[in-house]
């Protein structure tokens, strides 16, 4: 399935001070698409997803959302940009000192003119979405790791936005938890039309929602391939990407 | 545990161990092989006898590695075969990534100017980091005049009652200890010539001058300048920040703004309230212990304070509270990502507060005395 393009990555470097963690990534990401920045830990993964959603500024190269190169977009362009992407982070990253009715809220009271009551009804609507109706008046300290994460999404899609970042949405759960959180992304991409980023290095979520992917090798210190990951495990040639893809498995009789 | 040689016989060494070798146990040095290594030059392979062999850990491997690495420089070839097959799998296990040597940071040669001219480039950093901050600081303050600052009140009256009325008890004992020193210092001196009225005017005036606000300030500065810091810090570990950044909403107005207006609104009130446990403690020393009745005590440091001590007081409390606010969110903002770095936020805060309060209260000095007032 062709999309259209919806955010272009162009000759990206990334590096901390003067050590290169990855350069010359270009990969675009389609409308509709549930994209995987995929590869071993510590090869960038978060990085980059902090490059494309504008906490970290590249050493090098572009991104483009439509036609706009976000890092040299003026102010109230980026902010139009940021506005449209909702961020589930590795941690959930709630604000501790909010109930997670607040932390749902809180993008809703910054961007929106609605009375308390819209936004409570939204809030509430919001936290059901993602199962955890009943639980507006709690603390993020009170509930578990995988509500938490939830509880993050829910904020994330509060403003119902075009593009959701995920940073390692299964790191840490169980895998029933896990299995739960990837019908949850594939949901929300089908029900919002929303534009999906995952980074992961979860095998099965791999497979289960990504339609399209990068694959970063720290390696060479750039990206070994770009597209759908079962089309990757079954054509590459790469024995990287391989054995990557079956966790390892192959790694005897590639050598 | 021992380590024995046999040969070289036709350019064959083996190395004979024997014993425990567990972490622990005084272990032999490599250097005992490299030393055989270099004294032998026709020896072309190095092997194993284990037979002797009775308990072993990670410390064999590792003696294990240096021979090996001893070896590839000679290019003598390692037969390993003798070896417990455990003590194999582990060496290849630790071999099988190799170094990434990058990521190895590297050991520069440091000079004399070399470090001068590295902490010459923090300093700079430090300084440029510090006067964006105060100036954002001062651009969201000015939002907040204009009414437009995004922050959330509950927050505003959270920090308030946080910074202001749960610090009544600690400000009060030490308050109250200050006014009792003082007035025992004094009170040495004044009884010799028979002045120990004036014990009153001491205490009232260096209290409610400067040393309400000082010692005020130095309690904030270690009470809520570290609390600033490290709930910020934690902020920042915890990605709260980056979410509060991706969302659009100034740290600055969110977070440092509300801090920042609690400490200066409560600054002032918990100096007078210092000034007059200060003045309290002062005149327990002067009715217990000099005689003095508390009318006369009383009259006497109404008539030793003026107006404008109180006013140089209260002066000094809104700039301290500016001062603490800002080094307790600057050291939060600054914070890195490890738990550590909360601590040295913490820390940093408290060292920042205290000593911009010396230098503020100097400055303060000076310039009163240059003004006559």
């Amino acid at each position: 399935m062709k999309t259209d393009p919806f955010i272009i990555v162009r000759d990206l470097t990334m590096a901390y001070g003067d050590y290169v963690i990855m350069r010359d990534l270009n990969f675009t990401v389609g409308r509709g698409d549930i994209f995987i920045i995929m590869g071993g830990s510590g090869c960038g993964k978060s990085t980059l997803m902090k490059i494309m959603v504008g906490l970290k500024e590249p050493a090098r190269g572009k991104v483009f959302y439509g036609d706009l190169n976000f890092w040299e977009a003026v102010p109230d362009d980026r902010k139009h940009i940021v506005q449209n992407i909702g961020i589930l982070y590795q941690s959930g990253a709630l604000w501790s000192s909010m109930t997670l009715a607040e932390n749902v809220a809180l993008p809703l009271e910054e961007y929106t003119d609605l009375s308390p009551n819209e936004i409570r009804e939204l809030v509430s609507f919001k936290l059901s979405m993602v199962g955890l109706a009943g639980y507006e008046d709690f603390y993020p300290a009170q509930i578990s790791g995988g509500m938490r994460k939830r509880a993050g999404i829910a904020r994330a899609i509060a403003l119902d936005p075009d593009i959701l970042f995920f940073d390692e949405p299964s790191a840490g759960l169980d895998p029933v938890s896990a299995k739960r959180l990837d019908d949850l992304i594939l949901e929300l991409r089908n029900s919002l039309g929303a534009t999906v980023v995952v980074v992961t290095h979860e095998l099965a979520s791999i497979f289960a929602i990504g339609n399209n992917s990068v694959f970063l090798d720290s390696e060479t210190r750039t990206m070994a391939a770009v597209g759908n990951p079962k089309m990757l495990l079954e054509n590459s040639q790469d024995p990287k990407i391989i054995n990557f893809l079956m966790r390892g498995e192959t790694e005897g009789h590639l050598r | 545990m021992k380590l024995r040689f046999n040969g070289p016989t036709d350019g064959v060494l083996m190395i004979r161990l024997s014993g425990n070798w567990q972490i622990g146990e005084d272990l032999s040095s490599p250097n005992e092989v490299k030393t055989k290594l270099e004294s032998e030059t026709d020896i072309q392979r190095v092997t194993f006898d284990t037979k002797e062999l009775t308990q072993w850990d990670s410390s064999l491997p590792i003696l294990l590695l240096k021979i090996k690495n001893l070896c590839s420089e000679k290019k003598i070839y390692m037969d390993s075969d003798g070896l417990p097959r455990g003590a194999n799998r582990l060496i290849e296990l630790a071999t099988a990534v190799p170094i990434e040597k990058d990521a190895r940071s590297v050991e520069e040669n440091k000079t004399f100017f070399s470090l001068v001219g590295a902490e010459t480039i923090h300093f700079l950093k430090s300084a440029k980091e510090m006067i964006a901050f105060i100036g954002e600081a001062f651009l969201a303050f000015i939002k907040f005049l204009s009414g437009k600052a995004r922050y959330r009140r509950s927050d505003l009256f959270m920090t308030i009652q946080g910074c202001g009325a749960k610090a009544l008890p600690i400000v009060s004992l030490i308050s109250l200890l200050v006014g009792l020193i003082l007035a025992f210092v004094g009170a040495i001196q004044l009884k010799m010539f028979g002045a120990q009225i004036y014990i009153a005017d001491l205490v009232g005036i260096a209290m409610v001058r400067v040393m309400g606000a000082v010692m005020t300030g130095i309690i904030m500065a270690g009470r809520t300048g570290a609390a600033f810091a490290a709930q910020i810090g934690t902020m920042e570990v915890n990605e709260e920040i980056d979410a509060l950044k991706t969302l659009g909403i100034s740290p600055m107005e969110f977070l440092v703004l509300p801090r920042m207006l609690a400490l200066v609104f409560m600054m002032p009130l918990l100096c007078i309230y210092a000034d007059l446990m200060g003045i309290l403690g002062g005149g327990i020393v002067g009715i217990g212990m000099l005689d003095l009745n508390m009318s006369q005590y009383y009259i006497q440091t109404k008539e030793a304070i003026s107006l404008n001590d109180l006013w140089i007081g209260l002066f000094h409390s809104a700039v301290f509270g500016v001062l603490v606010a800002l080094a307790g969110c600057l050291r939060g903002i600054q914070c890195g990502r490890s738990a550590s770095d909360v601590g040295n936020a913490a820390t940093s805060a408290v060292v920042t507060g205290i000593v911009s309060i010396i230098v503020a209260t100097a400055i303060i000095t000076v310039m009163c005395n240059v003004l006559g007032i």
